[in-house]
């Protein structure tokens, strides 16, 4: 294949994969690595650099619109990215020594697992407990603006969030993807933090995760000019025309959609890594 | 009234950030385009070889190899500088954040900035690829 053609395919999916990624909440990566690794048959490695590169870039994209929307709590995200970092890094460093079936085994699993978690209806379990031993010494909880005044929240069960970020940062760095799922379950649900921090607070740890793991992949020559650059410039344009459409459309079918193409993705991804094809 | 004089001093905060993250997309971006451009006027013709994954192919592989091919205005390099840009713009984003502890007198938090900090930079000593 040349260049050229190759170029202009990664372009074009990786600007679908940058555009529905932002209407439906799920990173490019998802697309990206089953993209280049079953329909262009790239390297699994290479494909993992050019997917995190992705994920710095709709993380600092999307973070740059959100600033004015949700207010990230920058204390649970540098707090939470003492595990991520380290994490990742060791995820990134341990990623080339693992057999690239296992990898795509694992990657699909991480994919149905996104699919349900973005089926699943979303529910808000924050309360305004500030009692929390952990929480008050870190000095995690916090408060937002809202119509009727400054809202406060708790944060609970700091030790099982930080432990179920360690995992995430894990699988980030050795699939080079944001693991946004993961981040969902530990803040959410296992912290109870509100959706509004939670979202915006991810987001900011998502690209400092990812920039750490980039590094290794950059040093390990993971990271290939002739990919990252369709790949950048596919996700950004088409998360920046997500973001713009994102208001008018109605994004639950979508949703279903692309929950079942995702599955279809990691049901092939699954049985190529079984069957010793990737 | 100290609330709320809180609440737009991190306004500020967030606007400064706001712009912080958009100008290092923005000029990630343009770098990679730009390289991007050249490296297709140049090698477009030529045949892709991504089956298999190998190291010593990829001659842009650390901070100083990238610079040095600028110098010679190689398109590849030009393309991993960008890439480089947009690596470095979350990592900016802490820097900042330490900034921020550091005004509020939150000495524990900078303490923790910079440790994920050094996570980072140790990372970036290109220690951790054999």
């Amino acid at each position: 294949m040349s260049v050229l053609l190759f170029t202009v395919i990664v372009l074009a999916g990786a600007f679908l994969a940058g555009l529905v990624g932002s209407l439906t909440g799920l990173g490019g990566g998802v697309i990206i690595i089953p993209l280049l690794t079953l329909a262009l048959g790239v390297d699994i490695h290479y494909a993992i650099g050019a997917s995190i590169v992705s994920v710095i870039a709709t993380s600092s994209g999307s973070a740059a619109a959100y600033v004015k929307e949700g207010i990230t709590n920058i204390r649970i995200g540098m707090f939470l990215e003492i595990a991520t970092t380290i994490s990742a890094i060791f995820g990134a460093v341990i990623t080339v020594f693992i057999n690239p079936s296992y990898i795509a085994v694992i990657f699909g699993l991480i994919l149905l697992f996104s699919a349900a978690m973005m089926l699943k209806k979303k529910v808000d379990h924050s309360d305004t407990d500030t009692s929390g031993r952990i929480a008050n010494f870190f000095k995690l909880n916090g408060s937002y603006p809202t119509e009727t005044g400054e809202k406060k929240y708790g944060v609970h069960n700091v030790i099982g969030g930080f432990v179920m970020m360690f995992f995430a940062g894990i699988i980030s760095g050795l699939l080079g993807i944001g693991s946004g799922a993961l981040k969902v379950v530990a803040m959410d649900n296992i912290m109870r933090i509100p959706f509004k921090v939670s979202t915006t607070t991810s987001n900011f740890m998502m690209g400092v995760t990812a920039a750490a793991s980039a590094v290794v992949y950059l040093h390990r020559g993971q990271i290939d000019p002739g990919i990252a650059m369709p790949v950048t410039v596919g996700v950004l344009s088409g998360a920046t025309m997500g973001s713009k459409i994102l208001v008018k459309a109605k994004t639950d079918k979508l949703k279903v959609i692309f929950a079942v193409v995702v599955v279809f993705l990691a049901l092939q991804m699954i049985y190529n890594g079984l069957s010793g094809k990737l | 009234m100290k609330k709320s004089k809180h609440y737009f001093a991190d306004k500020d905060v967030q606007v400064i950030l706001g712009t912080l993250l958009r100008v290092g997309v923005i000029l990630s971006m343009s770098v990679v385009l730009l390289g991007g451009i050249i490296y297709l006027l140049h090698h477009g013709k030529g045949l892709v070889d991504y089956k298999i994954f190998d190291s010593s192919k990829n001659q842009y592989a650390s901070i100083l190899a990238i610079f040095e091919g600028i110098k010679r205005m190689d398109s590849q390099a030009v393309i991993q500088f960008g890439v480089l840009l947009l690596i470095f713009t979350p990592i900016t984003r802490v820097v900042f954040s330490i900034f921020s502890f550091l005004i509020e007198r939150d000495y524990m938090y900078v303490l923790i900035g910079v440790f994920v900090l050094c996570v980072i930079l140790f990372s970036l000593s290109n220690r951790l690829v054999g």
